[in-house]
């Protein structure tokens, strides 16, 4: 079919350039990180070869060896996955009332949830990082696992209530009918459905934690208690010496997992986005 | 008579259930949001209008003070100036980026999942990280764009220009970071508006003899426009209020020229402890927030329609 391999060509055509300028920082990132500290500073080879030395594992070696990069690392997955637990929680039972069981006030109380997902942090972080001083919490991870759910709660909600408005409603009354109470019926036969939804929720929502980086780099100050977003740029630069291999290894490994998970989940995530508030 | 009745006292007791279930299933979001943004939010609100520092949570009165010194600060005012130039830029680009790349990748084609992993790595990739791979994409010896610029001869072999030395250089380097940061996201939005127009209308406008560019003007642009000032809406949000990016490429230099409002209101208020005045200016980004809520609200609503 010539017509096919026509539109197939035009397609990557246009698709192709724009993947290339979207990516490159990340081929940029990976082949500095696997350059030795000689050949990186060797104009000649700059930027698609690698001369002596290279490519080398050296520094990746040196980030997790010399540098308390897995400390950062290990702090970031343990606030997210905090973070994903409250969030999950809370969010579960308020998306599924407000996608089923409520009526006007609870469709304007949706969209006004959603509308507070988008209060940015930098409202937000003097205020709190005033009251984190306050209760003691500075320098300390649980600051983090106590401020992130402002946003994560909203935006949670609302696309875990995307998700359940999606579920055929025969199958929670087919449960009630056979004398199952609501709360049951929600947690044996809508939570169980809806897993992929709350599979995409728990992903999105951990990669928002990841991403944060005001709050952490008003509360804290600690080096031991910092998480990647904040660590590596405050503290693997010092002054004007650069490791600039390993820093484009530390920025490269925390990127690539997410990046496959977003590819995974993203059908998911659209489908909620549609079947939420704009729906 | 015993049939009937049963269905319908069960219908009441849902009914009651109901009404009892849905505020109780949902109060501790809201509880949660309230305390955690509704109470800073108005925590910010009064800080804005005392002198207080910090080491306190309190201060003497200052009325408007706080508001009025900072419009008349130069800093301020570059600060202001700049993120709007920042928003406005990269969401034009942005925009005009997505509704092309959507068009075509919601088509199936051959390594779609490849170029879809490689579009979406801005969007997945922690703001605070990929920008340190700005950091070094523009860097003042090693920059790739020079390696480049250099070897097409297009800038001068011993002075190439320092991206993140030079006051508009800085600007156009950290806008280039948003626009490319925004870029997938907003598409993402667009696809799903996209695929969200039912097959139906497709097969109209073929019946009524709408194609190409005749299709694309009259049938699928105004059904993707209220998802696409979402998209926009979205992006106004992110890029206003981002820090991140102007933290890490410069810090607001070089001498304050590429200042924005969330790093102003930071070295304002945590770095050099005025509490009231960087809340104020933290403050200054809600007006534009309020516009960009409503105008949402309004094309929600619209979309919902459709």
């Amino acid at each position: 079919m010539p017509l096919r391999r026509r539109d197939n060509l035009l397609t990557w055509l246009v698709v192709g350039p724009f993947a290339i300028v979207l990516a490159f920082p990340f081929y940029w990132m990976l082949q500095t990180s696997l350059k030795s500290e000689l050949d990186l500073y060797n104009t000649e080879n700059v930027p698609f070869f690698f001369g002596e030395g290279s490519p080398t594992l050296d520094n990746y070696r040196f980030l997790f060896s010399d540098t308390q990069y897995a400390h950062w690392l290990l702090n970031t997955v343990l606030v997210g996955l905090a973070v994903v637990v409250i969030t999950l929680v809370v969010s579960m039972p308020a998306g599924y009332a407000l996608a089923r069981l409520s009526g006007r006030w609870g469709q304007t109380l949706g969209v006004g949830l959603f509308l507070v997902y988008l209060v940015p942090p930098t409202l937000l972080f003097l205020p709190l990082s005033r009251v984190i001083a306050e209760v003691g919490l500075q320098d300390r991870l649980a600051s983090l696992i106590l401020v992130y759910p402002g946003f994560t709660i909203p935006f949670a909600t609302w696309l875990l209530m995307g998700f359940f408005k999606s579920i055929p409603r025969e199958l929670e009354e087919a449960a009630l009918v056979d004398g199952a109470s609501r709360l049951r019926a929600l947690v044996r036969i809508v939570f169980p459905i809806s897993l992929p939804g709350i599979l995409t929720v728990v992903i999105f929502t951990f990669s928002l934690c990841v991403n944060e980086f005001v709050y952490a780099i008003a509360f804290i100050t600690r080096s031991d208690s910092k998480v990647v977003s904040t660590g590596i740029y405050t503290e693997l630069i010092r002054g004007d010496v650069f490791y600039w291999g390993a820093l484009m290894a530390a920025t490269l490994i925390p990127s690539i997992p997410l990046a496959l998970l977003y590819n995974a989940f993203l059908d998911r995530f659209i489908a909620g986005f549609t079947g939420g508030a704009f729906r | 008579m015993e049939a009937a009745a049963l269905p319908r006292r069960r219908r009441r007791d849902l009914l009651e259930q109901r009404r009892f279930l849905a505020p109780a299933l949902i109060a501790p979001a809201v509880i949660f949001v309230g305390l955690l943004v509704g109470a800073p939010l108005g925590l910010s609100v009064y800080l804005s209008l005392t002198d207080a520092t910090a080491g306190s949570l309190t201060g003497d009165f200052v009325g408007l003070a706080n508001y009025t010194s900072q419009w008349d600060d130069p800093n301020f005012r570059t600060a202001f100036r700049n993120t709007i130039v920042f928003t406005l830029v990269a969401n034009a680009i942005v925009i005009l980026g997505a509704s092309i790349l959507a068009h075509f990748l919601v088509r199936e084609f051959r390594g779609k999942w490849f170029i879809r992993f490689l579009v979406l790595l801005p969007w997945a990739a922690p703001v605070a990280l990929s920008t340190i791979g700005f950091l070094w994409i523009f860097d003042s010896l090693f920059s790739v764009v020079n390696w480049t610029l250099k070897a097409l001869s297009l800038v001068d072999q011993f002075n190439p220009p320092q991206w993140l030395g030079e006051p508009n250089k800085a600007l156009a380097a950290i806008t280039t970071v948003h626009a490319w940061r925004l870029l997938p996201f907003a598409t993402v939005i667009m696809i799903a508006g996209l695929a969200s127009i039912p097959k139906e209308v497709d097969d109209a406008a073929k019946v009524d003899g709408a194609t190409g560019l005749k299709k694309l003007w009259f049938v699928t642009l105004p059904l993707q426009l209220p998802i696409a000032t979402i998209a926009v809406l979205f992006g106004i949000v992110f890029t206003a209020t981002d820090m991140a990016v102007v933290y890490i490429l410069t810090r607001g230099g070089p001498f304050n020229s590429t200042q924005m409002l969330p790093m102003w209101a930071f070295q304002t208020g945590i770095q050099a402890g005025s509490l009231g005045p960087g809340a104020a200016i933290a403050l200054f980004l809600l007006p534009v927030l309020a516009v960009v809520t409503v105008l949402m609200l309004l094309f929600a609503r619209r979309v919902e329609v459709t």
